[in-house]
């Protein structure tokens, strides 16, 4: 079981409010990821939910009972911290022991559960050293086993990957994915990347300046986000946003259409332009295109082999029926 | 980037520093050396020729010695233990966010300014004098006896190892003098401590908090091993400097009621019995205790600093 309910949650910083009444339901098993731009409220919502802040004003119910005014410990949840906050002065097993001691389990029954952990996560292997010893990887997984052994409702992850470099981050993305699939447990995700979100979450919870922007699948998102913001935040490279004159023939304030949503044509485009930027991926290419005769400038993802470099002529050719138009207030239309 | 020609040129330009700095060290030490085999009497007949180990066997027979080995270490161990329990608390209290911080934290650290003769006569005759003292006013209002803070009686332990047992005497003057000098170096112990404090990444106590681990086993498991360093680097220091006060005793009870330490034995041999021989001696033994202890330490220190 792992249902988290927020009802009408506040927080205040002093005067300064930075999470106005908000609610949201995540239901059990859910991967639920919170996503938005750095200060935006995020991390706080997260620590609200373990009890790391008091709340100002509202409710927090975890599985049906009140826990608004329960001590983290006892709200049976678990969280991995972005700087791991592993103990340094305790080996890998005693720091993936510590929370089962702390409940005054018996000796046996916490070997037992540590060495599940240690299995499940590869990290028989060094068990017995300091995190000191251990690599940013290796780091992260005893961070995540500390959280297993507790066997809690929820899972709880601030920005859990940020500190790890490239590559790793994509191979920790997929084993966090199959962890919850394997633990099928509540985790909640937190992260300023729409790449984890998008490839991680069941749900996403777009987050700006305290307030929920929008609240659905990764591919509801990309498809109808409700407004600009959501708009521009989710998909990479960002959607391109066309405001002004281009979009007043659309009859809306601002209209949008994604990079990959936009085709080379030889000649006759709607838009036509020259290269700014070319980025060559291989499979695709990144074109940024100046004097369209828009405001802004435009950004196209073309197949791989697309052989235009910086100053020549392009046409281009939105595609009509993935337009997303938004009025004067930023949100969507139709 | 290490050339021969910058390695030799930062090798004279360090020689200066080197040389004075030896010079500083060596020469008082090769003094030392030399006079502790002397029969050297200023008052009755100067410099007499060597005196072999004399000097050395004297030291060490005299009735005066063992004891004030003793009493060393009473006080050495007992402002150690008082400076790092009670500067771990005051380093907690002072890293709680209260109203007037700054201000606060310069009054603790006060004590450590005042100089250690003025600091003793300060506690001497304005808290501990019989008569006028605050702490005598204080015994007075509730009705009792004034304590004899530095002549008084003591307390007198028996203290079981498991190879032998042995009666520790302290005296007051002892118990006296571990106060004054434990007020002195209570703030730097606070101030190495609460640095120590403050440098502990939050997120480890919130992550034992989520562990659901109480306030004091969080002190246990969290905070005191990552204070280690730093308390074994507080007792590296402050026994060095422990082993040698000198003015706390010389202005309070002169060595009396058995507050006579080490370091004090050598400057009643040098001074008051004017035989610069056998106190040379006394300093050369001082110069192994002080060397043994410090190579004990530095070797727990050097495991605390993997």
């Amino acid at each position: 079981m792992g249902q988290i309910q927020l009802k009408q949650v506040t927080k205040s910083f002093g005067d300064v409010q930075v999470i106005p009444p908000l609610d949201l339901t995540i239901q059990d098993g859910e991967f639920t990821v919170f996503v938005g731009p750095s200060g935006c409220g995020k991390s706080t919502l997260l620590r609200l939910i373990a009890g790391l802040e008091d709340i100002t004003t509202g409710h927090i119910e975890i599985d049906g009972t009140d826990a608004t005014d329960l001590v983290p410990a006892k709200r049976g949840l678990a969280m991995v911290f972005q700087s791991y906050a592993l103990y340094p002065h305790m080996s890998v097993r005693k720091n993936i022991a510590f929370p089962l001691r702390m409940a005054k389990m018996d000796q046996a029954q916490i070997d037992k559960r540590v060495d599940a952990a240690a299995a499940v996560l590869n990290l028989a292997d060094y068990i017995d050293r300091k995190p000191g010893q251990l690599s940013g990887g290796q780091r992260q997984r005893v961070a995540i086993g500390r959280a297993i052994v507790r066997e809690p409702s929820a899972f709880l992850f601030d920005e859990p990957l940020s500190n790890l470099d490239a590559a790793l981050r994509v191979g920790m993305r997929m084993e966090i994915s199959e962890l919850h699939k394997k633990l099928d447990t509540t985790m909640i995700y937190v992260t300023h990347d729409q790449v984890e979100a998008m490839t991680m979450a069941d749900k996403i919870v777009v987050l700006q300046a305290g307030v929920i922007e929008q609240v659905g699948s990764p591919l509801e998102l990309y498809r109808t986000p409700r407004n600009t913001f959501v708009a521009g935040f989710i998909g990479s490279p960002k959607m391109n946003l066309i405001s002004g004159e281009e979009a007043a023939k659309h009859d809306a304030a601002t209209i949008g259409v994604r990079p990959e949503h936009i085709d080379v044509v030889e000649s006759g485009g709607t838009w036509t332009g020259t290269v700014g930027v070319a980025e060559h991926l291989g499979s695709d290419t990144f074109f940024h295109i100046h004097n369209t005769g828009l405001a802004e400038t435009l950004t196209v993802r073309a197949i791989g082999d697309v052989n235009l470099t910086h100053g020549d002529a392009i046409h281009l050719n939105p595609r009509m029926d993935e337009l997303h138009k938004f009025d004067a207030q930023g949100l969507r239309i139709g | 980037m290490a050339t021969k020609a910058s390695r030799s040129a930062a090798r004279l330009m360090m020689a200066p520093a080197v040389i004075l700095l030896l010079g500083w060290m060596l020469v008082p030490l090769i003094m030392t050396l030399w006079f502790s085999f002397r029969v050297y009497l200023p008052l009755r007949g100067g410099d007499q020729g060597w005196a072999g180990f004399d000097n050395y066997t004297r030291f060490v027979s005299s009735s005066a010695f063992w004891p004030s080995i003793q009493t060393t270490l009473v006080i050495v161990l007992g402002v150690l233990a008082i400076t790092v329990i009670f500067g771990t608390l005051i380093a907690l209290l002072l890293d709680q966010p209260i109203w007037g911080q700054g201000i606060v934290r310069i009054l603790v650290i006060a004590p450590f300014f005042v100089m250690p003769t003025v600091s003793a006569l300060v506690w001497k005759n304005m808290f501990m004098d019989p008569i006028n003292g605050l702490f005598s006013h204080i015994s007075r209002f509730f009705g009792a006896e004034p304590v004899n803070w530095l002549s008084g009686r003591g307390i007198d332990w028996t203290i079981n190892l498991y190879f032998t047992s042995f009666d520790l005497e302290v005296t007051m003057g002892v118990f006296s003098i571990i106060m004054i000098v434990s007020w002195q170096w209570l703030p730097f112990a606070a101030l190495i401590l609460l640095t120590a404090v403050q440098s502990l990444d939050s997120e480890q106590l919130e992550a034992a908090e989520m562990d659901g681990a109480p306030v004091h086993k969080r002190f246990w498991y969290i905070i005191l091993p990552h204070l280690g360093r730093a308390i074994t680097i507080v007792i590296l220091i402050q026994t060095i400097f422990l082993l040698s006060i000198f003015a706390e005793i010389f202005v309070t009870t002169g060595g009396a009621f058995d507050t006579r330490t080490l370091s004090y034995l050598i400057f009643q041999r040098v001074l008051e019995s004017q035989n610069i021989g056998l106190g040379s001696a006394g300093g050369v033994y001082a110069i192994i205790l002080a060397n043994i202890i410090a190579i004990f330490l530095m070797r727990i220190v050097g495991k605390n600093l993997d």
